[in-house]
């Protein structure tokens, strides 16, 4: 970003005037820097979790992950993601559309009261149902009445793991949807298809990309919820645990290669949600050099 | 918002009704109401008792330590992420794309691996711990510690709000304000940087706004301390487990109000952004 100016310039840069960009030593002190900021900041956490699991050795790994309490921490996980994703997935398609494909008043605050969840921090997202369903709370006396358990149990879980993922495929289809238009489901329509079909056969295979990338990005957050589902857990090891929260356990209990042997399944995780980005951001620049073609 | 204030004449699609009426339901079941349940518990407390909830010392030393924590996290991250935007988005580099997925990293971690893993380094015997603590300098178990876990979680924020504007930037500004004279630097202050304003405050708001709820990714690193390393949302914690519900709920409404009005003002700047691109 100095004055000064080399001949050494990249391929880019050379495409323009030489004194409109920086130096070549400017530049590279700055993905120095960028590097280095990332590197410290988000590579060596990550790292860091597989040496400290594997600290002890393969075979404390291999037990941390194969222990009872884990196996049924992971299978809690898989069942509340199975649950909450799917309806996180329709509410955001239709949410969307609603959206995309329609004019209405109050658009912009609908919009609005959709982002909620995600300026709500998790602890006060899981503490809403506590209110609402604990012993103290509001619905409580019912509840115990009729021998129906929210909180503490897999409902409240549920709840709070849906609360959180609100946002997540909506975000992703709205803005999709609104660049695509109305053009191509009106054309449907005139031709005589109906709703659903329309929605099947010309909706459906445009977003499919969209629709996925928010799905795995709302299954992340849903697996790796902490904060949220700490408040309505109540902590029963075997029953009620998510992993983060075994994670969390076996932590406080100074049991560290088994913490991280866990956390590194949900790194795993990690990895493979941004690999089906990267897949869906490939897909879509694919696409858009096709129609250019076009 | 119902059907009949649709425009019929100019859409013929189906579906209005169906998609709306289950958005508005299934917001007001899983968001709406359930949150309104804290304004209500609140009700449940006289105005001096609701003071006197908020005014604690412990609860006001709270809120300073997640502030401040937050808004130097926010800061760095506003000073890093122009830089690490600026390096995608101008340059090419080996590597790149390793770099650019790196950024989502703390979207897609979950936060309670954050914290276990960023305490395992900066505690007195990890990597980074044991090379400052010669230095006299402690990291984990402070606010430094905060500061540094809320740095991690609000990374992709500036990034990626100033990443699309900056891509979008009209290089032929640059290029005039180069032709009158402008050296670098200054063309970077006085043509670049106005432009890229809106888009670095949003990226700021929305970092800060994320670190003064964040739970997950501080308990560990933070130590937990009353008036010294105790965030607002670990005290929400602290009460709900004595079930002092109506300590909690005061806290949260506090947090809850500032929260929605960093989102309304985020959303504001958003749209400025959204409609400055329009008129271009």
């Amino acid at each position: 970003m100095a004055g000064a100016v080399t001949a050494h310039l990249s391929q880019e840069a050379s495409k323009r005037p030489k004194h409109i960009t920086e130096s070549a030593g400017v530049k590279w002190v700055l993905i120095s820097i960028a590097i280095l900021f990332l590197g410290l900041a988000v590579a060596m956490p990550l790292v860091s979790v597989f040496i400290e699991a594997f600290k002890k050795g393969f075979d404390v790994y291999k037990a941390a992950i194969t222990d009872p309490d884990a196996l049924s921490a992971l299978r809690l996980t898989l069942l509340v993601a199975l649950i909450a994703v799917p309806l996180n997935a329709v509410f955001g398609i239709a949410a969307a559309w609603a959206i995309s494909k329609f004019r209405f008043k109050g658009k912009n605050l609908l919009i609005t009261l959709i982002d909620l969840p995600f300026a709500v921090s998790p602890v006060i997202s899981g503490m809403i149902y506590i209110l609402l369903f604990g012993a103290q709370g509001f619905l409580g006396p019912w509840l115990d009445k009729h021998d129906i358990q929210i909180v503490f149990a897999l409902p409240g879980i549920v709840l709070a793991t849906i609360f959180v993922t609100v946002p997540f495929v909506a975000r992703e289809l709205i803005p999709l949807m609104q660049a695509q238009g109305v053009q191509e489901e009106e054309a449907a329509a005139s031709l005589g298809a109906k709703g659903w079909q329309i929605f099947w056969r010309v909706t459906l295979p445009n977003i499919k990309w969209g629709l996925l990338y928010g799905i795995i990005l709302s299954n992340a957050r849903a697996m790796g919820e902490f904060g949220a589902v700490s408040v309505v857990s109540g902590h029963i090891r075997g029953e009620t645990n998510t992993l983060p929260l075994h994670i969390e356990i076996l932590y406080n209990e100074y049991q560290f290669s088994a913490s991280f042997a866990v956390a590194s399944l949900l790194v795993m995780l990690a990895v493979l949600t941004l690999l089906v980005k990267a897949l869906f951001e490939w897909k879509t620049n694919q696409r858009a050099s096709q129609e250019k073609l076009d | 918002m119902k059907g009949s204030k649709v425009k019929k004449s100019k859409n013929v699609l189906p579906g209005f009704g169906l998609s709306m009426g289950f958005t508005i339901a299934y917001l007001s079941l899983i968001v709406l109401i359930p949150l309104a349940g804290v304004f209500v518990k609140t009700t449940g407390l006289s105005w001096n008792e609701f003071w006197a909830i908020i005014t604690n010392p412990r609860v006001i030393a709270s809120y300073r330590i997640s502030f401040t924590t937050s808004f130097f996290a926010a800061l760095t991250n506003l000073v890093f992420g122009l830089l690490v935007a600026w390096v995608l988005v101008r340059y090419r580099f080996p590597g790149k794309k390793i770099i650019d997925s790196l950024v989502d990293m703390p979207f897609a971690l979950p936060t309670a691996v954050a914290g276990i893993a960023l305490t395992a380094i900066y505690a007195p015997n990890g990597w980074v711990g044991s090379l400052l603590e010669p230095l006299g300098l402690k990291v984990a178990y402070t606010q430094l510690g905060i500061t540094i876990a809320l740095i991690f979680i609000g990374i992709p924020f500036v990034v990626r709000t100033v990443q699309p504007v900056l891509q979008d930037f009209d290089k032929e500004t640059e290029e005039a304000a180069v032709m009158l004279g402008a050296y670098r630097l200054r063309t970077f202050w006085k043509v670049i940087l106005p432009e890229l304003m809106p888009a670095l405050l949003t990226g700021f708001a929305l970092a800060f706004a994320r670190g003064i709820g964040e739970y997950g990714s501080v308990v560990f690193i933070s130590g937990n301390m009353p008036m010294r390393t105790e965030i607002a949302p670990l005290l929400i914690m602290t009460k709900l487990e004595q079930f002092d519900y109506k300590g909690a709920t005061a806290i949260a409404l506090v947090m809850l109000i500032i929260s929605f009005l960093l989102l309304l003002l985020i959303n504001f700047m958003q749209w400025r952004i959204n409609r400055r691109t329009i008129a271009d």
